[in-house]
C-alpha cells in the first residue's frame, strides 16, 4: 500500500468523524475545536493533491485566523449559552437527514459515472509545478489573474471596513449633569442612556 | 500520488453534506456560521482535487481566491452576529424574525 493511500485512510475518517462531532456538540466551543482538526484534515488533503502552498494557506488562514475569530466571538457572546436543539418544525430533522443522505448517494453515482473510481491522477504535475508550488501559482496568478486579484484586495477593505461599521458601538460623551443623574438611582430618566457606553469627562 | 481523484471529490461531497445538515439543524448562529465554512472547504478540496485532475493550477488558484472571499465573508457575518447579539441578546436563528413572513 503507498503511503498516500495511507495518509489519505487516516486523515479521511478523521475528517468526517470531526465534521460529525461538530455537528453534534451542543458547546459552541467544542464544535469549533472540532472544526479546526477538519480544517487540519482537509490541508493534509492538500499536501496530497501536491498543492503545498494551499496546505500553508489553509493552516495559517483558516485554522489560524478564521477560528481564532471564531473563538473570539463565541468568547464575546459568552460561552456557557449552549445550543438549542429543540425543533419548531416537525419534520426538519428526519428531513435534513434524509437530504444529506440523498446527496451522498448522489456525488457518489455522479462521481462514479463522471471520472470513475480508479481513475489515477496522471503524471506530470510536477512540469506545472516548475519550480515549486508557490511559484508556479504565482506566476498563474499574478499573469493570468491579475485583475481578480487586485478586486479581491479592494473586497477585503470593504469587508475591514464594513466589519468596523458594524460591529462599533455608538459611544456618546455625556455631561457632567446627565453622569449625575445617572449616579442617583431615584430618578428614572438615567436608563436612557444605559445601553451607550459611557466616556466619562474629566472636569 | 496513487489515491484515485474520485476519492477526494467524494471526500468533498460527504463534508458538503454534513455541512448542509449543520446548517439545517443547528439553532445557534455562529454554528450555522461554521457549517457554512465546512461547506466552503468542501468545494475547496474538490477544486484542488480537479486541479490535480487536469494538470492545471486554475483550480488551485481559484481555491485561493475562494479563501480569501471566505476570509471576508466570515469578518462581515461575525459582525453581523455580533450587532445582532447586541440588539436582542441572542444568537438563536429562531428569535430573529423581523424577514419572517
Amino acid at each position: 500500500m503507498p503511503l498516500d493511500n495511507v495518509v489519505f485512510w487516516v486523515f479521511a475518517p478523521i475528517s468526517i468523524a470531526s465534521a460529525i462531532g461538530m455537528l453534534v456538540m451542543r458547546n459552541a466551543v467544542h464544535a469549533a475545536l472540532f472544526l479546526v482538526v477538519n480544517l487540519f484534515c482537509v490541508a493534509v488533503m492538500y499536501l496530497l493533491l501536491d498543492a503545498p502552498f494551499l496546505f500553508a494557506v489553509q493552516i495559517i488562514v483558516y485554522a489560524g485566523a478564521i477560528m481564532v475569530l471564531f473563538l473570539f466571538v463565541i468568547m464575546l457572546l459568552g460561552v456557557d449559552r449552549g445550543d438549542d436543539l429543540r425543533e419548531r418544525l416537525l419534520a426538519q430533522r428526519p428531513l435534513a437527514i434524509l437530504l444529506a443522505i440523498a446527496f451522498i448517494a448522489e456525488i457518489f453515482v455522479a462521481v462514479r459515472a463522471g471520472i470513475g473510481f480508479a481513475t489515477k491522477a496522471p503524471d506530470g504535475f510536477d512540469a506545472v509545478n516548475e519550480g515549486g508550488n508557490a511559484r508556479a501559482l504565482a506566476e498563474v496568478l499574478f499573469r493570468d489573474y491579475f485583475l481578480p486579484f487586485e478586486i479581491t484586495s479592494i473586497l477585503l477593505i470593504i469587508a475591514a471596513i464594513a466589519a468596523m461599521v458594524l460591529a462599533q458601538r455608538r459611544a456618546r460623551v455625556i455631561t457632567q449633569a446627565e453622569l449625575e443623574q445617572r449616579r442617583s438611582p431615584s430618578t428614572d430618566r438615567g436608563s436612557a442612556v444605559d445601553d451607550v457606553d459611557v466616556a466619562e469627562v474629566p472636569r | 500520488m496513487r489515491t484515485p481523484i474520485a476519492y477526494f471529490v467524494f471526500l468533498s461531497g460527504i463534508l458538503f453534506a454534513l455541512g448542509t445538515v449543520g446548517v439545517l439543524l443547528r439553532k445557534n448562529a455562529l454554528l450555522i456560521f461554521m457549517s457554512v465554512e465546512l461547506q466552503l472547504n468542501a468545494v475547496n478540496l474538490s477544486l484542488v482535487a480537479f486541479s490535480r485532475m487536469h494538470n492545471e493550477l486554475d483550480g488551485q488558484i481559484l481555491a485561493f481566491f475562494s479563501m480569501v472571499v471566505a476570509a471576508a465573508e466570515v469578518v462581515v457575518g461575525l459582525a453581523i452576529i455580533v450587532s445582532i447579539y447586541r440588539r436582542r441578546q441572542s444568537v438563536n436563528v429562531d428569535d430573529v424574525r423581523e424577514l419572517r413572513w
